[in-house]
């Protein structure tokens, strides 16, 4: 009876794992399949790096790589910029309206982003915005706005408020309590929020579409949705670009596996 | 300096903390909200730059066009069976997770992986596997004959099937950190009181787990009910419209028809229906909350 529960768990953790990974991992094989063995039964004959090096080569893929890069990097300064000294305000001082700007956060997170989409094209058209990379920051910035919100003040009441006090009690001002005294102590929490602005920015597809005209300036999810349109269906080269896109992530995610799974809990654990 | 006046300051300067967050906030999310409502009550083609008030036409336009009714009755199908398949997959899955035993650590982070790959991309993969000339799924799949991607009423099918697989995981770690929170002690005098296995499950943890589930479906049905990635990777909303969900069909006449007009329109009925479903919500956690 014992090893046959315990015989289950392991079906169960091998069901699981297939389900997890399956996907991807046959993705990888693919990428690294001759392009003539695809859809053949059983194993290929043997593997390549040729759809790789195919991906590699195009210039607008590359771009993209490199766009996606800086407007999710821009994006994670700006949201914490704003977020961080909101966020300290909300835990600490005496904030007016400080419900309503909470539960409008947690609006704002609810938000269908295609609701938004036709005023702020023609807002980015008017600035001459339309079509750049800095067209594409501020949405991003406002709608990861409201997860850097709640993740930072949570984070800001879990330091301990003798801290704080005490530097106002030696002379600080707010503003240097926060400065000198909190942010210092405050990498785990920041770190936490970067990662999940930046995942957040590096995944977005709908305002990236929309906005962004120039093949040049594509970020990466949409170079990846039109691989195909382009060119005439190279299943081994969107393979191989689709990989190259996931891996930086899928390193961050297991480096950070323990701080990821806290920030996307947090707010289960309290409600 | 006196309390009141100390008290004043202090406000002053936690205003001028969370200025530019409420400044961000106010003038990208609910400026152009307002905004939508507004090019609602026009009829604006953005080709031709034409732009003129109509009142509430476009909303009469959307009441007759049975495209849209379509695309909400699908958008809530989708969202209704997709969050009920990863609710009851992710239960025995946090359940799984939650036990001790060798590679848990590694479990976990391999729980993350489908979270951390971008919805287009799964969308790509999963293209792939359901392929009708390559993909392995149709050469696993009973029905073998069928292509996917390409069936009305299989290919939305499909899409579920990606939005599963993604987002499991995430709804998976949720109910997780909710059986963290459990504490060991209940199970533990229940034993000594003689309860068995299923007792434990449906008398201690599904009840205390409430406030994690309703959490995981309130976050996934607003999530689900403005899916948009991954649909418009695998059918653009095809064939026959077939897949076209309230996001797909609004992008649709916005971008691909340049109608800002109608495209906003069905924006705002887009926005009303996800902030009502999430009122609601609401609504039911907190009366959960206070019972």
């Amino acid at each position: 009876m014992r090893n046959l529960t315990r015989l289950g768990r392991v079906l169960a953790v091998a069901a699981l794992l297939t389900f997890l990974l399956g996907p991807f991992l046959w993705q990888g094989l693919t990428s690294l399949t001759p392009e003539a063995e695809l859809g053949g039964r059983g194993w290929p004959s043997h593997l390549t790096w040729r759809a790789w090096a195919g991906a590699l080569a195009r210039e607008d893929f590359l771009w993209s790589l490199f766009n996606s890069l800086v407007v999710a990097a821009a994006t994670t300064c700006l949201c914490l910029l704003c977020g961080a000294p909101a966020a300290f305000a909300l835990a600490r001082l005496p904030v007016p309206g400080r419900g309503l700007l909470l539960g409008g956060a947690l609006a704002v997170s609810m938000f269908p982003p295609i609701a938004v989409v036709s005023p702020l094209y023609l807002v980015l058209q008017q600035m001459g915005l339309l079509d750049t990379r800095a067209g594409l920051v501020l949405p991003y910035a406002t709608f990861a706005l409201p997860l850097t919100l709640w993740l930072l003040t949570s984070f800001f009441r879990q330091i301990p408020s003798e801290l704080y006090r005490a530097a106002r009690v030696d002379g600080c001002t707010p503003f240097q309590a926060f400065r000198w005294v909190l942010l210092p102590v405050s990498g785990p929490g920041l770190a936490t929020t970067a990662l999940l602005v930046f995942v957040f920015a590096w995944n977005e597809f709908l305002f990236a579409l929309s906005f962004i005209h120039s093949p040049g300036r594509r970020t990466v999810p949409v170079a990846i949705s039109l691989f195909a349109a382009e060119h005439a269906e190279p299943w081994a080269e969107i393979a191989a670009a689709s990989v190259i896109a996931t891996l930086p992530l899928l390193v961050l995610t297991v480096l950070f596996q323990r701080r990821i799974v806290a920030g996307l809990t947090a707010g289960a654990v309290k409600a | 300096m006196s309390l009141a006046r100390r008290l004043r300051t202090e406000r002053a300067q936690a205003i001028l903390f969370v200025a530019p967050a409420v400044m961000v906030l106010v003038a990208v999310a609910l400026v152009p909200i307002l905004a939508a409502l507004w090019l609602s009550f026009h009829r604006s083609i953005l080709l031709f730059g034409e732009r003129a008030f109509v009142g509430l036409d476009n909303y009469a336009l959307l009441l007759r066009d049975t495209r849209f009714h379509a695309a909400l009755l699908r958008t809530l199908y989708f969202a209704a069976v997709a969050v009920t398949i990863e609710l009851l997959l992710a239960l025995p899955i946090a359940l799984l997770l939650h036990r001790a035993m060798p590679g848990r650590g590694f479990l976990r982070a391999a729980v993350l992986i489908p979270w951390a790959i971008p919805t287009v991309v799964s969308a790509r993969i999963w293209g792939w596997l359901f392929n009708p000339d390559y993909g392995l799924l149709p050469r696993l799949l009973p029905a073998s004959d069928v292509n996917w991607l390409g069936t009305p009423g299989y290919a939305l099918h499909a899409a579920i099937v990606v939005d599963v697989w993604k987002t499991t995981p995430f709804v998976a770690l949720l109910l997780l950190a909710g059986l963290q929170g459990i504490p060991e002690d209940l199970y533990r005098a229940a034993r000594v009181d003689g309860a068995g296995r299923w007792t434990l499950l449906t008398r201690i943890t599904l009840p205390l787990l409430m406030p994690a589930i309703l959490l995981a479906l309130l976050f996934r049905t607003l999530d689900a009910l403005r899916v948009f990635d991954a649909i418009w990777v695998l059918t653009e909303g095809g064939p026959a419209n077939t897949t076209e969900t309230l996001s797909v069909y609004a992008y649709k006449t916005l971008l691909r028809a340049g109608n800002f007009g109608y495209g906003s329109a069905q924006s705002v009925v887009t926005f009303l229906v996800v902030m009502a479903v999430g009122v609601i919500y609401l609504r039911v956690l907190g009366a959960g909350r206070e019972g």
